[in-house]
């Protein structure tokens, strides 16, 4: 699983992008940020209020509920401020 | 035509280079988005993070539902990505149509778009240190009326 941060999320986790090979069973989105947060406090701080959290899926936003696959790319960021 | 780019873009020859190739461009909707100093001068710089290929994806998308919903000759936004200054121009969107209704409205629609569903991320950093910009209500509600 191929997964990216972008703005205050990539801050806070101090990474830009990580590749994960996960042995336990990661269904959905919410399924992935309880397997994150549970890997270190900066994930655990980052992923602390889920409103502010935006996830996209091969680079289409979905909801955090929506099922993943392990050749997904996920990408983690807070509400987009274009234009 | 999509433009993610960190270059500077220069507005007349945008225009005249989608221009010269139709002639039954009527009218020309224009928004220009610019780095705003604020109003004590406080802002330093302005980066813009985005998310290179859906960021393309999501703004092809978006210009070709214009151009479904709103009679067009041809369509331009370029966006500018990295470090921007007080001042500097950070986006472009450009509609051309036959007549003048079609262009006004649809570069609102794309502009109001692109402020909170194209993905970027816009950090400021002033005196009082670097600061990501938060989500407006307004802009949500602007482009939730489309």
């Amino acid at each position: 699983m191929h997964i990216k941060y972008f703005s205050w999320v990539k801050d806070q986790i101090g990474i830009e992008s990580e590749n994960l090979i996960i042995n336990k069973k990661i269904d959905s989105v919410i399924d992935l940020i309880t397997y994150l947060k549970n890997k270190n406090e900066k994930y655990n701080k980052a992923f602390e209020d889920l409103s502010v959290i935006r996830c996209a899926v091969n680079m289409e936003v979905v909801n955090l509920d929506n099922k993943i696959n392990d050749n997904d790319e996920i990408a983690f960021f807070p509400p987009m401020t274009g234009g | 035509m999509i433009k993610v780019q960190k270059d500077d873009f220069n507005v007349n020859q945008e225009i005249k280079d989608i221009s010269s190739l139709n002639k039954n461009i009527g009218g020309i909707g224009l928004f220009i988005g610019k780095v705003r100093e604020g109003n004590n001068s406080e802002l330093k710089s302005m980066t813009l993070e985005h998310y290179p290929i859906m960021t393309e994806k999501k703004l092809e998308n978006i210009n070709n539902e214009a151009k479904v919903r709103w009679n067009l000759v041809d369509s331009l936004i370029i966006h500018r990505y990295g470090k921007l200054y007080p001042g500097d121009q950070i986006v472009l969107v450009a509609t051309f149509s036959e007549h003048r209704a079609d262009a006004l409205e649809s570069c609102e629609f794309l502009i109001d778009w692109l402020k909170t569903k194209a993905p970027f991320w816009k950090l400021e950093e002033s005196n009082k240190g670097k600061i990501w910009v938060e989500e407006k209500k307004s802009d949500l509600e602007a482009a939730n009326k489309w």
